[in-house]
């Protein structure tokens, strides 16, 4: 695959890598680089993880404002009053269900259909970005935006939380209540568990953007899939199948927050969101390396 | 291509056969424009055999096509819109895969090879594609960070003068979507000048542009092959390429009609007899008696193909028949005149 697996013969000749280019991860991680710089300086990502952020805040300024939760909202509601740092908790919750996997539909769905789109991707195939390689730096890219994506949710919340109420000491919900350190690093594992179920989400969205010439198409077909499973999985007749559904998972990280933390909720998740970018890397893969390229 | 004869190879052959038969294990014969071939490099820097495409939908838009460019050379591949060069140019690049056919880059099997050695190729592809968000300079500097052979220490430099050399440092950071046509044409052909490149394959470079935009690709291109570059240029006009070339290929409909240097297509066109005369039909039954080939009556005129024959016996011929002969023409067509003949209808059909 890469230029320094070429035989000395080769190498000699006019094929061999230009002096001064870095081998091994240097040409994967600059490619990486640009791709992220390009999605990171898109008005439209930006503005999504703008909502992302936005939203806590008002879920903080109304939780505020009606004297905290009266128990029939949604997980985690309640405790927010008591302790602002289950407004990240709250907020990470709320935007699951639709904000969040719009968001990673928005960039996975983009990935490969906005090159196509765009036209550059023959470009990047001529320069020669290498098909395996560019695929993978796209499905990175994809991966590290989720990530950002749950962060920037996270850190909005903790912030609004912080100002808005009192931060303390976290009462998991087995009972039991561990220190203000113990209770951030279980939202950081919320979080990288919350990022791998949109990196799942992801995988699919990068099989579907390699099908299509449309971004905009790919986008849809992600966010109605997604949409799609949330729905089977609040039907109760669909029950032999929820565990396979895709989103079926992606609120189990309340099991991080007892104590001890994990179980086979949790297991279950991550073998599940390991699946499913197996599965859709796979097609991803399999759909682009042999896709003549005409746009 | 075939390696027929001598000189002697029917003339509507397809390949170099004729003047240019390079035998196996010979070094490569003085040529009257030796190209500048640097050691080490492939005499052939595209081959193809049988190359052939056919889409999904049935349509066979590629058929059989067996190019052979010469290292150095400036190849023009020519035709009319539809005729197949935008395909056969996405499947040398390995952009779609051949339904059947095979091909060569750089001496590299491809698409096998084309990591390996796409990275020597610079190319143009249907027209600029950019990000239009994205600074002129932004998008090279993308293009150039997905090649795992360049290096990043030099890319800024390499990026400035790649901009410089297409006239674009001034409005390298302006946005892309704020270009004129014949700037994002340049910046394409800037993208392939990130690298020294031993292969340029530029698909219609001068297309959209203005008469100045047009003479100033084509000194750039004249540029890149002084430099030692193989420059493969399609275009579907033939005067956009006369100047610049030593080769051609033309294709029509899907197929390499003919392949050669420039002199072997006006040479294709100079091998006619005109007579001028009273008795058209007697001078019709002389030049079919001699064996000359595509004989024509006309008004008080009669024509056929020359081949090898000499203009002064068949006028003795004539003359000894009777053939009142008021005027003898060998006519030689113009390259334009040939290359409408070869691509039929001529150019820019719609439908």
């Amino acid at each position: 695959m890469s230029t320094a697996d070429l035989s000395p013969a080769r190498a000699a000749g006019a094929g061999a890598r230009r002096p001064g280019a870095a081998g091994g991860a240097g040409p994967w991680l600059r490619f990486l680089r640009s791709e992220l710089r390009l999605i990171f300086g898109r008005v439209r990502n930006l503005a999504l993880l703008a909502v992302l952020a936005g939203i806590p805040v008002l879920i903080g300024v109304a939780l505020k404002l009606s004297g905290g939760g009266d128990g029939g909202g949604p997980a985690f509601f309640d405790q927010v009053a008591g302790n602002g740092v289950f407004l990240a908790f709250a907020s990470l919750t709320v935007l699951l269900t639709l904000v969040l996997p719009l968001a990673i539909a928005v960039v996975s769905g983009d990935s490969m259909a906005g090159e196509a789109s765009h036209g550059t991707l023959r470009y990047l195939l001529a320069v020669p970005a290498g098909r395996t390689r560019l695929l993978a730096v796209k499905y990175a890219s994809v991966v590290i935006f989720g990530l950002a994506a749950c962060a920037t949710v996270a850190a909005a919340a903790l912030i609004v939380g912080a100002i808005l109420f009192p931060v303390g000491p976290v009462t998991l919900l087995s009972g039991n209540t561990v220190s203000l350190g113990a209770g951030l690093f279980r939202l950081l594992l919320v979080v990288l568990y919350v990022a791998a179920a949109m990196a799942a989400l992801g995988a699919i969205g990068l099989a579907v953007s390699t099908f299509t010439e449309h971004p905009i198409g790919a986008i849809a077909a992600i966010l109605v899939l997604a949409v799609a499973s949330e729905v089977s999985d609040a039907v109760p007749q669909f029950s032999a199948v929820h565990p396979y559904l895709p989103s079926h998972w992606w609120l189990s990280f309340g099991a991080i927050l007892r104590s001890p933390a994990g179980g086979p909720e949790l297991t279950h998740g991550l073998l599940s969101f390991a699946v499913y970018v197996i599965i859709f890397a796979a097609i991803a893969w399999a759909r682009f390396t042999s896709a003549d390229v005409t746009s | 291509m075939s390696v027929a004869g001598q000189g002697a190879g029917p003339r509507d052959e397809i390949g170099f056969g004729r003047e240019d038969p390079p035998p196996a294990g010979e070094r490569q014969p003085a040529r009257p424009r030796p190209p500048a071939v640097a050691p080490g490099w492939p005499a052939v820097a595209i081959s193809s055999t049988g190359l052939s495409k056919r889409f999904r939908g049935g349509q066979l838009a590629v058929d059989g096509v067996s190019l052979a460019v010469p290292a150095g050379s400036v190849y023009g591949f020519l035709g009319p819109n539809g005729s197949g060069k935008t395909t056969t140019i996405r499947m040398l690049l390995g952009l779609i895969y051949p339904t059947s056919g095979e091909h060569e880059l750089l001496g590299t099997p491809m698409p096998g090879g084309a990591t390996a050695v796409l990275s020597r190729v610079g190319s143009l592809v249907e027209g600029p594609a950019f990000h239009p968000q994205l600074s002129g300079r932004a998008n090279l500097a993308r293009c150039d960070a997905a090649d795992r052979t360049a290096d990043p220490a030099t890319a800024a430099d390499r990026i400035s003068a790649a901009l410089d050399r297409v006239g674009l440092l001034a409005a390298a950071r302006k946005r892309y979507r704020a270009y004129s046509l014949g700037m994002k044409q340049r910046l394409a052909i800037a993208a392939g000048l990130l690298q020294p490149r031993e292969l340029m394959i530029l698909d219609e470079p001068t297309n959209g542009l203005d008469p100045q935009g047009t003479r100033e690709v084509r000194s750039l291109i004249r540029e890149i092959a002084a430099g030692g570059t193989t420059v493969f240029v399609s275009s579907h006009l033939l005067a956009e390429v006369e100047q610049i070339s030593t080769h051609v290929g033309v294709m029509r409909t899907g197929q390499l009609v003919f392949q050669g240097t420039l002199a072997d297509l006006r040479n294709r066109g100079a091998a006619r007899i005109l007579v001028r005369t009273a008795d058209p039909e007697q001078a019709v039954k002389v030049l079919a008696g001699r064996g000359l080939a595509d004989v024509r009556a006309g008004d008080h005129e009669a024509s056929a193909q020359l081949g090898e024959q000499r203009p002064e016996e068949i006028n003795a011929a004539l003359v000894h028949a009777g053939v009142p002969v008021a005027g003898l023409e060998t006519p030689r067509p113009s390259l334009e005149d040939l290359f409408v003949e070869l691509t039929g209808e001529g150019f820019d059909v719609n439908g």
